[in-house]
């Protein structure tokens, strides 16, 4: 019997937004664990928010939690099938946890104000820090996936030689 | 509680003697196949039991005047009625056990009804949702929560549209029970992204406006509740994705087996629903 892994076909792009979905999702995670349930930083409810900008929290809080189960399960599918490309999928998951820093340090906390980092205090210093954490994180991704790139691009013109 | 009639008592343990007879038919059933060597899997059995002590512990009789004093107590009942025991029950395929179980004739009669008009109608993922996480809108958002409080007739009538709607929306989703007309896998994913986010928008919008209103709940209380609701029903909500992606995983393990090296795109519809059963 032959197995699948003789003809098994590497899915680099699947493997790529398989991890980022799981880096958003994970994430989300860190935020709503450490953030408002630790540190208590942040609130269930903050008493500024509008009614209209809790149901866009809604929709990401269901966003992030699909994210996070879809996320596992085609990993697991990917391994099974032995096309998962384990470089594409370190640089999909840095880029999913910067992309979700920065857009919840952009979008959530600047432009639906849903919530601050923190209370009474200096928010100037707390923003940047989040922010530049997430540009970072989004500058490892970039590279980790120009290097897959690159890998695949000398693997290729090895089978040709 | 001495003083109630003892005619009442009977209508209180009434839930008691429901589920009671409903984990008999099934038990009796799924023991059934095993003895004609017809397999049934254990885990289905295990989970209906589960669903059945959920529905025991959320229909307490004893528990229902508390939850009419302690609105916490009554976001239990909701969470266990109407969210945790309905997915327990519906990952047990109650419905292909019966199919399987009674004769050709009556069988063939519920295959009918669960393809009819009707049918398909109320069990397409959005109506479910409607019925399920709409009537939870009415419910907190209008004066039908007081309602439930001074009427007991009520109270039971809404208990029981918390399991069937409940019922209804797990089936519609992520159901092993045959639907001959469940929309493609895209639809069902994006109905339960919906109703992950419109719960969690209910919860807040309880926790930061107070509802439901005109009830003798006290502020902290009423927040506590929709605290519950928020992090029981989150629990609940990932439960039933859990059970979704299960099932396409499922698929995809099976579609790698028959055809070895093609490729299964994720918005396939699950075809195997449709002719397993």
């Amino acid at each position: 019997m032959q197995t699948n892994h003789d003809q098994a076909i590497i899915q680099p792009r699947r493997s790529f937004w398989t991890t980022f979905l799981i880096g958003v999702g994970i994430m989300a995670a860190v935020d709503e664990i450490v953030f408002h349930q630790l540190l208590s930083w942040h609130h269930f409810y903050d008493q500024a928010t509008p009614a209209i900008s809790l149901m866009s929290d809604g929709l990401l809080h269901a966003a992030e939690l699909i994210a996070l189960v879809a996320g596992f399960f085609m990993l697991a599918d990917l391994r099974h099938r032995h096309a998962f490309s384990v470089k594409y999928a370190q640089a999909g998951f840095f880029l999913g946890l910067g992309c979700f820093q920065v857009f919840d340090g952009l979008v959530d906390h600047k432009v639906l104000r849903l919530h601050q980092i923190r209370y009474g205090v200096d928010l100037l210093p707390y923003d940047l820090v989040w922010n530049l954490v997430g540009f970072i994180l989004i500058l490892i991704g970039v590279g980790l996936l120009s290097r897959a790139r690159k890998f695949t691009a000398i693997k290729a013109t090895d089978q040709n030689h | 509680m001495l003083e109630h009639a003892p005619q009442e008592n009977l209508f209180t343990y009434l839930p008691w003697l429901f589920i009671s007879l409903m984990l008999l038919a099934y038990l009796r059933a799924a023991i059934g196949q095993i003895h004609q060597g017809r397999q049934w899997s254990r885990w289905r059995i295990l989970s209906f039991i589960s669903g059945c002590l959920l529905l025991y512990v959320g229909l307490t009789p004893s528990l229902q005047p508390m939850a009419h004093h302690d609105i916490r107590l009554h976001m239990v009942q909701h969470l266990l009625i109407g969210m945790f025991a309905p997915l327990a029950l519906v990952l047990a395929a109650p419905v292909t056990l019966a199919v399987r179980s009674l004769p050709t004739s009556t069988s063939r009669f519920i295959m009918q009804v669960m393809g009819s008009k009707p049918v398909r109608l109320i069990s397409h993922p959005l109506s479910a949702l409607l019925l399920n996480i709409g009537g939870m809108y009415v419910l907190y958002l209008t004066p039908l929560y007081a309602t439930t409080l001074s009427n007991p007739y009520m109270h039971h009538l809404l208990h029981l549209h918390f399991l069937l709607a409940g019922y209804l929306f797990c089936w519609s989703i992520a159901g092993p029970d045959p639907a001959p007309h469940r929309p493609a896998m895209r639809v069902r994913l994006i109905v339960l992204f919906l109703s992950m986010a419109t719960h969690a928008y209910l919860s807040k919008l309880m926790y930061a406006y107070e509802w439901p209103k005109n009830t003798p709940h006290p502020t902290e209380q009423i927040q506590a509740a929709a605290q519950l609701m928020y992090y029981g029903g989150d629990v609940a909500e990932i439960l039933l994705a859990i059970a979704f992606f299960a099932a396409w995983f499922r698929f995809s393990q099976s579609q790698v087996k028959k055809h070895k090296k093609r490729w299964f795109s994720i918005s396939k519809p699950f075809a195997y629903l449709f002719s397993k059963n």
